[in-house]
């Protein structure tokens, strides 16, 4: 089944392979380009993103300040520039958080089956039941605000789907003649299950990954949004948005600009997972061979 | 089919015990004294002693430990008693129950919205694959996957409200007040059954029954409408039925938006008031619809697709 997947050089393969899907490119190009902004911001920046400057409040996109500047009269541009920072932040920490812990369910789960299975798989049930936003939003809104309580909400409600995918594929690998023979030759269970079976479930997890990091960076936004996330004055794109609600009449770039760059982050995250589903997904790839 | 349906009943018990057990604990991890704040929304914050706290304290239980209080929630809450609002004083049910008309509506305004853009649109791309509309659409699909809901009810209030003057910024009232927050709600949702449609009308006109229909010489009308539609549409459907639980979860952020006085708002405002009997009613509330509305999608898979049959369970 995984067949397709596994060449002679995997790594050279998947390069060419992406290289030809224009979509995965452009998006990957486009979170390289937040990766460098985020790293390097404070030489980026024309202004400094907490800098004040009253007599220069509110002002239209101008040379000076490329998108305008926010009823404090700090330059949005800059702001939108550290934003990257903790978007990216959130984004990257709460997917590694929940990437992790669902691989490891769904492997435990897949693996060992029995009781072990039904408590791991009716948790995810009953945790997929329900609207993730609504959850982390009860539950950020509970811990009060901070980058750490927006992380912990976004993780508790987003393992799920891993444990879910991981666990399926467990079992389509676990019964496979190379199992068994590293469990004749004596292999214990960690062995087999982080050198036989993860390698071949991986797959998936990068696709679903890659496209979780928009979803989070999404929903830290809406949580942001609503108040309930980093706060003031630090530069989160969602509550950017929010102080700009109050402004939209005399000054509507401050709606437009923070909103781009959610949305622009959010859209290369679902190029690149989407051209890697195509490259990574056996089931298409079968489909494309025969 | 009706063990499946006993099986999707214990569950949903199952997932709201879950579900309400976690907020019930969290709150109770929260920073914060509940008995405090209760009696800082009854006396106000200057007559305030330390015996008022602790008297309150005992007269709402607050004093027993975590798993008392939760099973005496329970109890109460089974028999319909979902106790009262700490701010307001007013029964919890009520105030949802007040509220839940307005969300509802907007919900189905959202979905009414995205159908009758993603159903002609999704068709059309398949028939006209790879042409111009096609690829239109597609992209306006991406964008409106990706497109935050919060920002774009902003864009829309913007151009249509500030600029047009042609609807009401926010607010709740006539056919006028329901537009944008309706559009804002319904775009995701637009984009995504917009994709389903196109992909599961193409991958239905691949199939050797629609070759036959055109051996048959039947006209190409009939074919798409008699042939192709229906068997388009199961998936369609499914994702419909899922897509409206998503709707109940962005009306939270769109109800806020618009100052709509629904569920959702009702639950950011209790968030920031710290209302916990009202926050544990809005999560249960949720809660049950979205396990509700994932029933009657499952319940009608089997009515659709007559080759789904819920015997073999897995």
């Amino acid at each position: 089944m995984n067949g397709a997947v596994v060449r002679a050089r995997p790594h050279t393969y998947l390069l060419t392979r992406l290289n030809r899907n224009k979509a995965a490119v452009i998006g990957l190009g486009i979170i390289l380009l937040l990766a460098f902004v985020a790293v390097f911001a404070p030489f980026l920046a024309p202004h400094h993103p907490y800098e004040q400057n009253p007599e220069q409040a509110l002002l239209p996109p101008h040379p000076e300040y490329p998108c305008g500047t926010d009823d404090l009269g700090r330059c949005i541009f800059s702001r939108i520039i550290f934003g990257t920072r903790i978007s990216l932040e959130i984004g990257i920490m709460v997917t590694a958080i929940t990437a992790c812990v669902g691989v490891v369910m769904g492997l435990i789960a897949g693996y060992y089956g029995r009781l072990v299975d039904e408590i791991i798989m009716r948790l995810v049930d009953i945790l997929l039941a329900f609207p993730g936003l609504v959850l982390a939003l009860a539950i950020a809104g509970l811990l009060g605000p901070g980058l750490f309580n927006v992380m912990l909400a976004l993780a508790v409600v987003g393992w799920m789907g891993y444990a879910r995918v991981v666990r399926g594929a467990v079992l389509a690998v676990k019964e496979k003649e190379f199992i068994e023979s590293a469990k004749a030759l004596g292999a214990t269970d960690f062995y087999i299950l982080t050198r036989h079976i993860l390698p071949n479930v991986i797959a998936p997890v990068i696709v679903m990954a890659t496209l979780g990091i928009g979803y989070v960076v999404l929903a830290a936004a809406a949580l942001s949004f609503l108040g309930l996330g980093v706060q003031p004055p630090t530069p989160v794109w969602g509550a950017m948005l929010n102080s700009g609600k109050a402004f939209m009449r005399t000054a509507p770039h401050l709606t437009v600009f923070p909103g781009l760059a959610i949305m622009i982050t959010v859209l290369a995250f679902n190029f690149l997972g989407d051209g890697l589903r195509d490259i990574l997904d056996p089931r298409l790839n079968e489909r494309e061979i025969e | 089919m009706l063990k499946c349906i006993a099986r999707r009943l214990v569950l949903m018990i199952v997932v709201v015990l879950g579900v309400t057990m976690m907020t019930f604990s969290i709150m109770h991890l929260a920073p914060g004294d509940p008995a405090e704040m209760i009696a800082i929304a009854k006396y106000g914050m200057e007559d305030l002693t330390q015996e008022d706290i602790e008297r309150i304290r005992k007269a709402e239980g607050l004093d027993a430990p975590v798993y008392v209080q939760y099973a005496k929630w329970l109890s109460h809450t089974a028999r319909g008693d979902f106790g009262r609002s700490l701010i307001t004083g007013e029964p919890v049910l009520e105030e949802i129950w007040y509220r839940f008309p307005a969300t509802l509506k907007l919900a189905l305004a959202a979905m009414m919205v995205s159908l009758f853009i993603a159903v002609p649109v999704g068709i059309i791309s398949a028939l006209r694959q790879y042409s111009l509309i096609d690829y239109l659409s597609m992209t306006g699909a991406l964008i409106g996957v990706c497109m935050p809901n919060f920002w774009l009810g902003l864009l829309l209030i913007l151009l249509f409200s500030v600029y047009l003057g042609l609807f009401p910024v926010c607010g709740y009232g006539g056919l006028r007040h329901i537009v944008l927050p309706a559009l804002t709600l319904g775009t995701g949702m637009a984009a995504i059954v917009t994709r389903l449609t196109r992909s599961s009308m193409l991958e239905v006109l691949k199939q050797d029954y629609i070759t036959t229909a055109r051996a048959k010489g039947l006209s190409e009308k009939k074919i798409i409408t008699d042939h192709a539609l229906k068997n388009a549409f199961i998936p369609v459907i499914t994702v419909i039925g899922l897509q409206f639980g998503h709707l109940l979860e962005g009306t939270v952020i769109v109800e806020t938006i618009f100052a709509w006085p629904g569920v959702g708002k009702l639950l950011v405002d209790s968030i920031f008031a710290r209302d916990f009997a009202l926050i544990q009613g809005c999560v249960l509330i949720f809660a049950v619809i979205f396990v509700i509305v994932n029933l009657l999608v499952d319940i009608s898979y089997v009515y659709l697709d007559p080759k789904i049959r819920y015997e073999k369970e897995h």
